[in-house]
């Protein structure tokens, strides 16, 4: 049997993108049987640059902060034809979920659509040039919370978009890892195995915006799930039902192949800071793996 | 059948017998009524469509996009403030080609907050692409609202339409209003047949990127369907007339009276029906007076315009909107018509009024002919209150 492309190479992303590769599972697993609403950001701009595109389904993008409306409106207009057996899913960086668009987010969450959200989150405003987002790590220098005498990058923490899906009472929220392609691709499976409003949020490294070697991608987006920065949970109908097991490493493994984090490195009472974060996230997820 | 209703009220049976699939909106006074009788018709069983209450007017605009991309016919409605914050949807909707529908109930634009009728909501969205229409009467909002669906869902058009209507006047107003048969409708509104759409059997890519070597052409290409506008809606409104018997000439202005006027005042929307009223006043004493009304100011109809004022020696161009720090919207275009030409009045008077829901009165009309005679500066602000710019801060 055939295999038609989903998400063609040739594209326009950068070597190592961890949301190009992202992208492609995603709609893989999801089938030919989609739509997508694609936010304003990196994925839009590399993968639909007139007059070529690497969609094999059917893809709109409207503007930066309205992908949770759009798809609505296209979930909306399958029910008035009949035509709910066709999967819609709205997907945006962190910025068009976390920030700018949170609101056409939460509406599309709290009416109840059937829509899969999913959020590539590398951590910045990537395509307009690193500056920092909703979703940007503590400590993080970035072109807008660059590191200085009087500060150490990024002053806040993560928003916790999760949380905030899951307060909405929708029937699943996941974080995933392109660094764990195969627990991805089951979560994205599983999430459109269920009726209502979805939420994925995947973790995608960023060479260009974090600083790393292109081809350490994979080795990265593992080590912030290993160490406890990024931890990899589920949740059905509002109860934690499944966390990946990690070994607990220090947070420096992570850090030190980043050059947004290098300030930190000479720095014990900061690093002593992000470490707290994975401390935090390991206990209350109980995140480290049993010894044998 | 003719029946006593509430403007809103109308419109909202208007857009029912248009059949939308997906309706989205967000209240904003004086809007409300539209959505409410639309979503009490879902809640009966009257009207099967899916009727969804947003959470902003920026998603009400992003919702219908979306589904009027998917390939159903779709309707949302707002005013002033609401209007503003879909400006960027709206401006996307055009350039993505998508023919939705949207009432505009006219009302002022805060600060100071204000919720009565002018028309600088609309006006300051002239330039996003959409087509627009302004309506004089209850019966015209209802009959322009399928003439929108009918010229926006043309192949040769794909654009979006908006149908301007005086908040309060015409909202809240009440009148006897023929409202057609779903039969009628029917015969003259097909079912949407899209030529692209969101479809998993034939999958497209929308809303691209277009670089410096594309965008220009798809801004062209708007630029130029809105010229063909201008000769596709006049065969429609001779459809609309065949059909439900109302005649609007050619879609695109109306003349009343003008032909041997030495006097005429050039307006949009409710306010001619005041004018109508003070000219046939004054005719009967004797006064050569008329009205030029332009209901579709989208595309903008330079060329009807310049025929029917090349001859008149004196105009006024009431405009219920305004561009700080510059000419009147409606002027400013009515007088770059005549640049150049041979034939052109002998006076153009900018007179601007009904700010914020002042009325503009038969007085206030009369006023504008008579100082139509005299010789005073370019623009005038009817009805101001000296009293109040006399105070201090």
């Amino acid at each position: 049997m055939e295999r038609k492309v989903l998400f063609a190479s040739g594209h326009t992303a950068c070597a190592g993108c961890g949301q190009a590769i992202a992208a492609r599972l995603v709609v893989e697993t999801a089938g030919p049987n989609t739509i997508i609403a694609n936010a304003t950001g990196c994925l839009e701009v590399f993968s639909t640059k007139y007059p070529e595109s690497s969609w094999g389904v059917p893809w709109i993008h409207s503007l930066f902060e309205n992908a949770g409306a759009v798809a609505s409106g296209i979930e909306r207009a399958l029910k008035y034809k009949g035509r709910e057996d066709i999967q819609v899913i709205a997907q945006a960086g962190d910025g068009g979920t976390a920030d700018i668009g949170l609101q056409a987010l939460s509406g599309m969450w709290e009416r109840g659509h059937n829509i899969l959200s999913i959020c590539y989150d590398n951590e910045a405003y990537m395509n307009t040039g690193i500056q920092r987002s909703g979703l940007t790590p503590l400590d993080s220098d970035t072109t807008t919370t660059p590191s200085g005498k009087e500060f150490f990058g990024n002053p806040t923490h993560k928003k916790p978009v999760p949380e905030i899906a899951l307060a909405h009472g929708i029937p699943y929220v996941a974080t995933a890892s392109v660094g764990f392609p195969q627990d991805l691709q089951r979560k994205v499976k599983k999430a459109l195995s269920i009726k209502g409003p979805k939420y994925i949020q995947i973790h995608v490294p960023c060479p260009l915006g974090w600083r790393h070697e292109p081809h350490l991608t994979y080795k990265v987006a593992r080590l912030a799930v290993e160490t406890g920065l990024y931890p990899l949970i589920e949740y059905e109908n509002g109860v934690l039902t499944n966390v990946r097991k990690i070994p607990g490493l220090a947070v420096e493994e992570y850090l030190k192949l980043q050059a947004r984090f290098r300030h930190l490195l000479n720095n014990p009472q900061e690093l002593k800071k992000i470490q707290e974060i994975a401390n935090y996230n390991i206990k209350k997820y109980n995140l480290l793996a049993q010894e044998e | 059948m003719r029946e006593f209703l509430e403007g809103s009220q109308a419109v909202a049976k208007a857009v029912s017998l248009c059949r939308p699939g997906v309706i989205a909106a967000y209240p904003i006074t004086p809007q409300t009524h539209i959505p409410e009788e639309l979503s009490k018709m879902v809640a009966e069983g009257i009207l099967d469509s899916q009727f969804v209450n947003v959470e902003s007017e920026h998603s009400a605009a992003s919702l219908v996009l979306g589904a009027v991309a998917s390939g159903v016919r779709a309707y949302t409605a707002t005013s002033s403030q609401g209007l503003l914050l879909m400006a960027e949807v709206l401006f996307n909707i055009a350039g993505l080609r998508l023919p939705v529908i949207l009432t505009c109930a006219n009302r002022a634009i805060s600060s100071p907050i204000n919720i009565w009728n002018d028309q600088q909501d609309s006006v300051s969205l002239r330039d996003s692409g959409w087509i627009q229409f302004y309506v004089e009467n209850i019966q015209e909002a209802v009959d322009f609202h399928f003439i929108a669906y009918r010229l926006a869902e043309d192949k040769n058009v794909m654009l979006p339409a908006m149908v301007c209507m005086d908040g309060y006047i015409l909202t809240h107003g009440l009148e006897v209003v023929d409202i057609p048969t779903q039969e009628e409708v029917d015969k003259f509104l097909p079912k949407y047949q899209p030529p692209y759409k969101l479809d998993v059997e034939n999958p497209l890519t929308l809303g691209v990127l277009a670089d410096s070597e594309y965008y220009m052409e798809t801004r062209f290409a708007i630029q130029k369907t809105h010229q063909e506008v201008l000769k596709i809606l006049p065969s429609i409104v001779v459809e609309f007339k065949n059909i439900f018997g109302r005649n609007y000439s050619d879609g695109l202005i109306e003349c009343y009276k003008t032909e041997d006027a030495e006097k005429v005042i050039v307006a949009m929307g409710s306010v001619c029906g005041t004018i109508k009223e003070v000219v046939d006043a004054l005719r009967k004493r004797g006064k050569k007076v008329g009205l030029l009304k332009i209901i579709t100011y989208r595309p903008f109809p330079r060329n009807k315009i310049y025929e029917v004022l090349k001859d008149v020696p004196k105009v006024a161009v009431l405009d219920r909107a305004l561009s700080l720090g510059a000419e009147a919207p409606l002027y400013s275009e009515i007088k770059s018509i005549f640049f150049g030409k041979k034939r052109t009045p002998k006076l153009m008077r900018s007179f601007i009024g009904g700010l914020g829901g002042r009325d503009i009165t038969l007085d206030s009309i009369e006023t504008i002919f008579k100082k139509l005679s005299l010789k005073e500066k370019e623009e005038e602000f009817i009805d101001l209150k000296q009293e109040l710019l006399k105070e201090k801060l």
